[in-house]
Parts: structure tokens; sequence; C-alpha cells
């Protein structure tokens, strides 16, 4: 009746993952207790749950990031003390347990933690940047979102129901496969990697079609902020290669469940398969999470010094070539598998040349500062923390491309300190710098700026004080994933990344209380004009937070950087331009198929998992009945109607109007 | 891009020259303003265009799977654990008679679209039912092949050449059953609600989806079977 | 605090030196004190590498910096260029740079890879000892054909001489590692994999797998000894006289999951075994077994096996 599901799958004899499970349960019961009690349900329904905004949608996009970030963060705490404390000792953590945390880490972290984000910044951005009124497909947005966060709760459920993959990150076979691996573990990370992966592709669909067919007048290709372009680079590679992932782990789960032999050790089963097959994916995987990270960057560089990014054509050649360049280096992987020297060339030399791509970028950003008036606000040290980090980064990866070097350093701790650069250095620096950037545009307030360039600070010195050890460590010959160390040798630089880790934690928390003072004070910290940090795109022309439609009249662009132009004009001839003519904007109604497809998505998979067959056939035809509902219905958009619209643009135009005066007379921005 | 009132041959030269793939153009009537195409700075396509643009992308995202699928099987095609051969499994017979359905098929699914260009439910429906059926008759006929393979003994679980061999096949029979789920909704939909905007945007995506389905079983058909009985 | 006294550039230079002493210590004992001419090609290769990345990347970091700073906006000597945001002569460098110094990092890939392929045997004037190695969970096992002896968790080999690695594993992937002398190739079940190393002085070393394969991955290290031809002749024959017999049941019991194994000797070998198990002739490794104590998982359910 329950398949495998029994009473023992609660973790009653652990201390650690009882507890906190109580903890999170009680939280997640408080914040549902705290909502119905002060009625928010209704607002939170109509407002965010079933909302089709593409804002709303990356919003809620960066909040699920933000908090599996987190929770990958106190795995991340846990492994580092854990290491410090298992030399020549067991630690506190058994191997099953310990096991579990680096899996789960790895995978929260890229999966739930950072593709979340970055596809909030696409989704929030690429309509306004564009100047236009959502995404191609709203409504399939919503499902996408909520997808993934069904297989974020996947992942987090397995943490009291069960147990988690102990396979690593990436669950090599033949140690993921039954034989090995019996448990609901593996079983938990393929359900919930499947079903967040339709998630992300849904998007990559829609950022694809929005950016190449759904652009607002005069937006030419090249005159598309560089965010646009990243971001259309890294959807073009989600659609190419997330389904690699999909098609890799169906054929793992096929083996799992029917006994099937993709991958087992016997029986004409290919482990390497997996193993390429898996990388195919993994390595644009990392580059689906970069490319909008460069873009976030090229976005704030010209803001912050006050003029245009340099090289915009060679940028988005850089971008496409990177793009391109990063489905053809996988085996870097595994240069230790033994395809040969001559496989082994190529793909070292790949590696090495999707640097030249990078290496334009940054070189770009340098002289975009050059003859510039630079501004070092928060998300411009973040940017300047970032050249500093992902170089190193990338100058290590370069290393680990030369395959002899490599064979020396693959899987040991220099590769997990070179990830953890150019990812950390990368994208989480980026994601910092882009929500210092654009929250006051989401939500209409400023960020308190001490507390931001605090936690930069903590952030910076933590990440390296943390990881410059693991480098040496990695040359002294330390391999990752160990449970327990026999080498006292390494204690001292152990320690030391410990130390880093608590240095993160002051990071973590300036980064919470800016929150919290930001929002305490966020009369005072109001964003009045809409363009707090004199934007140069078209994000800047709209109020903070935009109306839901966007723009009341569609742009018409006439150079690159569209707004730059507008506001240059308005002040020259000191009046905005015309009234346009207000027309009713017919927008998409909201719909509950995201959740509710959402909602049996989860259920089918926590069936699946648990060998609840019933319950999976009833969750899927349950799904399907709720797609052919919403096919069925009849209402699908609604008007605003003209006096809304001009309602909503005189009030932007009022505020307008007074900036216009702040900024002829050259004030200082706030 | 609105009309500006100049002489039609000149207007109509204006149109070509910058469109001149016609893309923003269809007969909804002759006093329609020009549409954006999405492409170069003439504003965002057509709400059709997006559609089954975005469902183009899907597919090929789609046929990323089956390709993981046939390099699996290409790799596997001689992992045969001391079990058949790919030579031994392959029935040639059976397997003209489902290319000839789905072929089949996807000339009616292509009828019936060109019923619902012209807006006639009768048509539109009597050709969809038939493309249902030559479908039905494909997964059949495909379900038949897999029983006896299996009665015979030969079975996923024997070899991973027969795992990749049952997995890329039943993948595309997969596909063409959830093809005929979406197909006996879309005739519903079109019965109760006629040809409205949404449903001929879905008829559309539903027959991108059928040819492309036909494309995948040529690709199975030469490299599995073909190739396979020859071998 | 540093005294006031000492000068800006000193003070720069002192906290520079901070970091030596860990960058010392990182230097001996791991891939950068190699012990063997493999060990000590990759480690060359690395820091060149590493050298001639620093070549870009230690003035690209000056200049980042330099200009970000010279052009802040406090700074009203500095001329501001608010439209300049192109030159073909800058765009030139700035392919340039990246793209000579990836072919050279190329260069260094191409011969390096080729030079370095663990398949290729070391050239030496002593015939190379063959070893056969096997990863288990979660210990390795060493077959001598020649010698017909084997050892678990324990390597012993001749100083000067090639040693020629064959390597399998009898469960999941494993990675064959031993830092002070060099590359690394993964073991992996049903297919055999090669290596060259040696390592040139009598010593002792340790050796590591390197890819996670389980709950006694940890503590998959084992004894790597480099002695003299006398002595590793000596060993072999003390070896050949004592312990038990690796059979069909010894081996089998090796099979199941242990850790923390300690190392042993095996004083005759079947000839064939490593054969069978490189072939799956005998089947792999069987996973964790409920009624095995060492299994150390607490696996819910264990989905319709066992």
């Amino acid at each position: 009746m329950f398949g495998k599901l029994n009473l023992s799958a609660i973790p009653l004899s652990q201390p650690i993952p009882l507890i906190t499970s109580m903890i999170v349960i009680l939280l997640v019961v408080g914040v549902l207790v705290l909502v119905t009690v002060k009625k928010w349900w209704p607002y939170l329904w109509h407002e965010w749950i079933t909302s089709v905004d593409h804002k709303r949608i990356g919003i809620m996009y960066c909040l699920l990031g933000v908090l599996m970030l987190v929770r990958g963060f106190a795995d991340a705490i846990m492994m580092r003390t854990q290491q410090a404390m298992a030399i020549e000792a067991p630690g506190y953590l058994p191997p099953e347990h310990y096991n579990q945390i680096f899996t789960a880490h790895g995978t929260i972290m890229i999966l739930f933690g950072a593709m979340p984000l970055v596809l909030g910044f696409m989704n929030f951005l690429v309509p306004l940047q564009l100047g236009v009124r959502d995404v191609a497909f709203p409504t399939f947005n919503s499902v996408g979102f909520w997808l993934t966060a069904s297989g974020a709760l996947l992942v987090n459920v397995s943490l009291f129901i069960g147990e988690f993959a102990r396979t690593g990150w990436l669950p090599y076979p033949p140690l993921s496969e039954t034989t090995y691996t019996p448990g609901v573990g593996v079983d938990y990370y393929l359900w919930a990697v499947q079903i967040s992966g339709v998630g992300t592709l849904i998007t990559g669909i829609n950022i694809v079609t929005t950016v190449l067919k759904m652009r607002c007048r005069g937006m030419s290709y090249l005159r598309m902020p560089v965010f646009c372009w990243t971001a259309l680079a890294s959807c073009m590679l989600i659609v190419a290669v997330f389904p690699i992932l999909t098609a890799t782990l169906a054929m793992l789960t096929l083996d799992r469940y029917v006994g099937w032999h993709y991958f087992t050790n016997t029986a004409g089963g290919n482990p390497m398969m997996f193993v390429n097959l898996i990388w195919a994916w993994g390595h644009p995987e990392v580059y689906i999470l970069v490319l909008p990270a460069f873009g976030i960057f090229s976005e704030i560089f010209p803001t912050f010094s006050g003029k245009p990014l340099f090289g915009y054509r060679s940028m988005v050649a850089a971008t496409l070539f990177i793009c391109v360049v990063s489905m053809m280096v996988w085996l870097h992987h595994f240069f230790t598998m033994g395809a040969g020297a001559a496989v082994n060339t190529f793909f070292g030399i790949s590696s090495s040349v999707i640097a030249v791509g990078t290496g334009v970028k940054i070189y770009n950003w340098i002289f975009t500062m050059y003859g510039g008036r630079v501004r070092f606000e928060t998300p411009m040290l973040w940017s300047m923390g970032f050249i500093f980090t992902f170089i190193i980064g990338g100058l290590t990866g370069v290393l680990l491309a030369v395959p002899p070097a490599d064979f020396l350093t693959h899987n040991s701790m220099f590769l997990v300190a070179h990830f953890h650069n150019v990812i950390v250095g990368g994208v989480v620096f980026a994601v910092f710098a882009g929500v210092e950037f654009w929250f006051p545009k989401a939500f209409g307030f400023r960020l308190h700026q001490g507390l931001g360039k605090a936690a930069f600070w903590f952030a910076f010195i933590g990440f390296w004080v943390t990881f410059a050890p693991l480098y040496v460590l990695g040359l002294m010959g330390m391999t990752r994933r160990l449970q327990h160390i026999n080498f006292p040798e390494w204690r001292p630089l152990l320690y030391v990344s410990v130390v880093g880790v608590g240095i993160l934690v002051l990071g973590v928390i300036s980064q919470v209380m800016q929150l919290v003072v930001s929002i305490r004070d966020r009369e005072k910290l109001r964003d009045v004009t809409g363009d707090p940090w004199d934007g140069r795109s078209l994000e800047w022309a709209t109020p903070s937070p935009p109306p839901f439609f966007n723009f009341a009249v569609m742009p018409n662009v006439e150079g690159e950087e569209a707004y730059w132009g507008i506001k240059l004009r308005a002040v020259e001839t000191q009046q905005l331009s015309p009234e346009p003519e207000y027309e009713p904007i017919e927008m998409p109604v909201n719909s509950a198929v995201g959740i509710y497809t959402a909602f049996f998505a989860a259920v089918f998979g926590f069936a699946m998992i648990w060998y609840i067959w019933w319950l999976a056939i009833v969750a899927l035809v349950a799904a399907y009945a709720g797609f052919a509902m919403f096919a069925w219905r009849d209402v699908h958009e609604f008007e605003v109607p003209v006096e809304e619209v001009a309602r909503v643009d005189r009030a932007r135009r009022a505020a307008r109007e007074i900036f216009l005066t702040q900024l002829a007379r050259r004030e200082a921005l706030p | 891009m609105t009309d500006i009132g100049l002489p039609a041959s000149v207007e109509a030269i204006r149109r070509v020259r910058e469109d001149p793939h016609r893309l923003g153009h269809r007969p909804h009537g002759p006093d329609e303003p020009v549409e954006g195409t999405g492409q170069g700075g003439t504003g965002p396509a057509h709400k059709r265009i997006l559609v089954g643009y975005g469902f183009w992308i899907f597919l090929l995202s789609d046929i990323v799977v089956f390709s993981c699928f046939f390099a699996a099987f290409a790799v596997q095609r001689d992992a045969i654990a001391g079990g058949p051969t790919i030579a031994q499994i392959v029935d040639i017979r059976r397997v003209g008679f489902e290319t000839a359905a789905l072929l089949l098929s996807s000339y009616t699914c292509m009828l019936s679209f060109a019923a619902t260009n012209v807006r006639n439910l009768l048509w539109t429906q009597v050709f969809l039912v038939l493309t249902g059926l030559l479908g039905l008759v494909f997964v059949l006929l495909e379900l038949q092949e897999f029983v006896e393979l299996i009665g015979r003994g030969i079975t996923p679980q024997r070899s991973g050449m027969l795992t990749s061999f049952f997995g890329l096949v039943g993948l595309h029979g997969l596909h063409v059953t959830a093809g005929g789920v979406w197909l006996a909704t879309m005739m519903a939909q079109v019965q109760v609600k006629g040809f409205r905007r949404e449903i001929v945007h879905r008829l559309i995506c539903f027959n991108l989806f059928w040819h492309a389905l036909d494309i995948v079983w040529i690709g199975i058909f030469t490299i599995v079977y073909l190739l396979g009985s020859g071998a | 605090m540093l005294p006031l006294k000492i000068s800006g550039l000193q003070r720069l230079a002192r906290i520079l030196a901070l970091p030596l002493p860990i960058v010392v210590a990182g230097c001996s004992g791991g891939v950068l004190d190699p012990a063997g001419p493999v060990g000590a090609d990759d480690a060359t290769i690395l820091i060149d590498a590493t050298a001639i990345m620093l070549a870009i990347v230690i003035p690209t970091l000056v200049l980042a910096y330099w200009i970000a700073w010279r052009y802040r906006a406090s700074n009203s000597k500095a001329e501001y260029l608010p439209y300049w945001s192109y030159s073909g002569r800058i765009e030139a460098v700035v392919w340039s740079i990246p793209i000579l110094t990836i072919m050279f990092i190329g260069g260094v890939i191409w011969i390096g890879s080729f030079r370095l392929d663990p398949f290729k045997p070391l050239p030496s004037k002593n015939p190379p000892l063959e070893v056969q190695v096997v990863s288990l969970d979660w210990k390795w096992l060493f077959i001598y054909p020649k010698q017909g002896i084997a050892t678990v968790n324990q390597l012993v080999v001749p100083a000067g001489t090639p040693v020629h690695f064959s390597i399998t594993s009898a469960s999941v992937f494993n990675a064959f590692f031993i830092p002070r002398l060099g590359s690394m190739i993964y073991a992996m079940p049903g297919m055999v994999s090669q290596l060259n190393l040696q390592a040139d002085r009598p010593g002792n070393l340790w050796g590591t797998s390197a890819q996670f394969s389980g709950d006694g991955f940890s503590d998959m290290q084992f004894q790597v000894k480099s002695v003299s031809a006398a002595d590793f002749e000596g060993w072999a024959l003390k070896a050949g006289a004592t312990g038990p017999r690796l059979d069909r049941a010894a081996y089998e019991s090796l099979m199941r999951q242990t850790q923390r194994v300690v190392p042993s000797t095996y004083r005759a070998i079947d000839p064939q075994l490593f054969d069978a198990i490189a072939s799956q002739k005998i089947a792999p490794g069987p996973g964790p077994q409920p009624g095995n104590p060492e299994h150390a998982g607490r696996e819910i359910s264990t989905g319709g096996k066992d």
C-alpha cells in the first residue's frame, strides 16, 4: 500500500538529521501559521503563487535560490568542520551521513541554488531590457518555476523521510546502481533533478523565444543589452544540453527500477558512457551559470563607470564563442579515464581555447572603466572582487586543462578549490552584485550600503581564507570527499579553512542584516525615480517596482543603450518626451496550473521514490487532468483599461519631471 | 509599421523589401496592419509565430533526448553479453508495416491541417481520426513486437544491447502514445470550441510534433533495423 | 601592528611573505615533491603552465586595479571619456593576448599529453616490473604475476625500475594514485587501464584512491615502499614463504565490503585470477550486504534486492 515507505524511514536514531528536520518543520509550520493568522493567503495566492508576471516569477526563483544557497552553505559548514575534526579521529559525521551531505551540498548549490538564481535574474530582466511586457509564454513560465520548486522540495524531504544519495553530486555508476547503492537516496536525487530539469528547460525555451522573436521596435540584435545576449546564449545552451541530462538520468532510472543495463557493471552495461553523457551536460551547465553572471557584470561596469561598455560587438562575439566551444570540452572532467593522448590533447586544447573568450571579456570590462568615473558602490565592489577571484580561478582552470597536470590534481582538493573559485567568484559574486544592483528596481527601495559593503568584504576575505588552503592541500595529495583524514600534517591548513568558513558566516549574517535593516528603513530608502544608479538600459526607464505591464507604451529604440539616449535627450531639452497616446493593454490572466502541476509532480516523484505505484498513477492522471482543464479555459487574457494605463504612466512621468531637474543640476545621486 | 497611406503598389514593394520572407504577413484581411516579425527592429512577433517557434525549440530539445538514446544504442550495439545480436531480433517485415502506418499518418495529419486552414471542421476531424488510428496501428504493431521478443526470453534486462534497443524504440513508441492522447484531447477541444486562435496554435504544435516523430522513426528504422538486419 | 617606521614597501613585503611557510609546506610531500620521472615531468608541466599563465594574469590584475583606482570618481585629474567605447587597436591586442597564451599552453598540452601518456612504457635499461592492481571495496589488491605473490594495501617496488601497472576494479570506479610518483588513472570494472611509473630512490610513499567509491573510501590508502632491487627480491621471497594463498575462497572474502583493511600478503596466487576479474568471468563485488556489520549503511530498504 505504501510501497517501501514505513516508519523506519524517519531518522529517529540519527540526532543531526532528526533535530534539523524538526527545526525545519517547525519553521515551515510557523510560517504557514503566520500567513494564515495574518490572512495573507488571498494576497499570496493572487499576487504571487498564481502570478504569471515574469517579475514575480523571477523574484520567486531568486528567493528559492537564496534559501537553497543557505541550506547548501549549512552543508558546507558541516563538511569543513567534519574534516577539521576528523584528523585521525572519527569526527561527528559517520560516513553514511557525511557522504549524503557532500552530495546534497553539490546538488543543491548547483541545481537548486545557482540555477534558480540565474533563471530568476533572466526572467526578471530580459523582458524589461527588451522593452516588452512579458516573456513569450508567461503561464508556462509559472509552470517552470513551480516544477523547480517541486524538485527542491523533494531534495529537502529526503532529510527527514529516507535518505539522500551518497554518490557525489553526479551519481557515477556502478556506485549509483542498485547493486552498490540499494536505498532510496539516489532515487530522490533522480526524481528531484528530473522534475526541476523540466522546469529549467521551460525557462530556456521561453527566454530563447523571447529574445529572438519578442523585442520592442528598434531593438535590433546589436542594440540589445549584453545581459540579453548572455541570457540568450545561456538559454540556447539549456535547450541544447538539459535534454542530455534528462536522457541520462532516465537511463539510470531504468537501470535502477527495472534492472536494465545502460550503465551496470555487467551484462553489457557501460559506466563510461554515463561519465561521457553526464559531463556532456555538466560542462555546458557551468557555462549556463556563468554566462548570465558575465552579463550582470556587463551591466554593472558601464553603469558605475559612467560610460558605455567597451567593445560591445566583441563582447557579443566572445559570448557566442564561449557558448559554442563549451559544448566541445566535456572530456576534461575525466582526462584520467584513459582515453589516450590524442583525445586528451584535443579536449585539453579546446578547454584552454575557451579562456580566450573569457579573457576578452575581462579586458573589455577593464577598458570600460578606462576613461570613466568609477563609483565604488556595493555592486561595483562585488565586481572588483569578481575580477580578482575569477581570474585566479580561470588560471587554475587552464592548469587543469593540461592533461599531465590534471593527472596529478584530478579529484583533489586543488580541483575543489578551482571550481569553487570560478563558481563562487563568478556566479555567486555576480548574484550578489546583481541583487544589490536590481533590488531597488524589484522592490522599490534601496539596500543599506554600509552593511552591503561589510557583507562583500566578509565574503571576499572569507572565500580566500577558506579556499586558498585547499589549493595547497590538493598539491599535497589530498583527494576530495574524505570523511576522515589519516594525515595529521594536513591539520593546520584544514583549520585555516574552517576559520574562513567562520568569516563567510559573518558575511551571511551581514547580508541578512542588510535585508532586515533595509526593510525596516524602507521609507527612507525609497527609490522614487526608478533610476537610482544612473542606469543605461530600459529597465531603469520604468518606475520601481515596474507596473505589471512594464511599459505603458512599448518603447521605440533608436540606438544602443536605449534608455541612456532617452535620458540624455530629456536632460538636454529639459523636458520629457511628449505624453504618448495611451491604449488599452492586453495581459495574460493569472493561472493556478503552475502550482497545480508542480504539486502533482512532487507527489509523483515521491510516489516513484517509495515505489507507491498507485499513487504515482493517480498523480500522473491528476497532473494531466489539470493541464487539460487549463487548456479548456475560455478566458486567458484581460484588458487593462486605458484610464488605468494613463494613471500609472502619468505618475511615472511626474516622478521623472522631478528627477529631470535633479539631473540637470547634476545632483549626486542618492 | 502600419500602412501610411502609400499607393498600393509602393506599399506592396515596401512590405516585401522589409519582410522578404513574409513572416509578418498572413491573410487576416486587407486592412490588417503589417505585423512585427520579431527579427530586426520591427517589434514583437505575432503570437502564432511565437507559439510555433517556441514549440520548434522544444522539438529540437526532444531530438537531443533521442540523440542520447541513439548514442547509447551506437555504443552498446555489440554489448550482447552472450545473448542475441541485433540481427537476430529485428523483423524487417513488421517494421515495414509500422513505417507505412506512421508515414501515412503524417500524410493524413497534414491533410487535417489543410482542412484546419480553411476552417472545415468535418474534414479536420476525419483526418485527425485517421491519423490517430494509423498511429494506433503503429503502436500496436510495436507492442506486438515487444511482447513476442519478451515471450522468447529476449528482454531488456538481458544485455546492454537489448537495453538500448528497447529504450530507443520504446521511447519513440511512448512519444507516439503521448501524441495519441494529445490528439484525442485536441479533437475534443476542436469539437467543443471550434477554431479559436489558441486551438489553431495548438494544432500547429501537434502537427509539428507528429511530423518530428516521423523523422525520428526514419532515423530509428534506418539505424536500428536496416543497419541491424544487414549486419 | 607593524611599527610606523617601516616603509610601505617593507610592510607589503612582510604581508606577502606570510603565506610562504604554507606554500613551502605545500611543496613537500605532495605532487610538487616528485620521487620519480613521471611525477617530475608532470610537476614540471604544472609549474611551467602556471608560469605562463601568471605572466598574463599578474599584469592583467595590475592593469585592472590600477585603472579602477585611477579612474575613480573622486579623481578629478583623470580624463573623463564618456563616449569612448571602441578601439580597434585595443581589440586586436585584447584578442591576441589570450590567443597567444593559449597557443603556448596548447603546445604544452600537445607535447605533454603524448609524452606522459599513462599507457606509454618508460624508457629504461631495466625490464619493467609487472603489477596487476584490483580495486575492491575498500582496499587495493596488488598481484605480482612473475613473483607469484599478492598483497593488500601494500605496494613494494624496486627503485630505479619502471613498474607497469595493469589496473582494473572488482566493484565501482576508483582511481589509482600515488601522488609523489605522478599520474593517476581510473580503475574501472570490466576494463584494464595501464599505468607506467617509476620510483627513483628508495623511500616510503603512500598511494590512495582518487575517485569516490562509497562509505569506506576515506581509508583506501595504501603503503608504497620503494626499496633497492636486492631488497625487493628478498621481500618477494619472504612474502612467498608465509601467509595465506590467494585462491578463490580468499578472493571471495576479499570481495566482501570491508573498511580500514590492514596491509597483508598472500604467498601464492592463481595466475588466471587477474584476467578472470578483468573480463568479469568472476563477477564483481556484491555490494552492501545487510548482514555485514561493516557495510556501514542505513539504506532505507534494499529496493527489491536481497
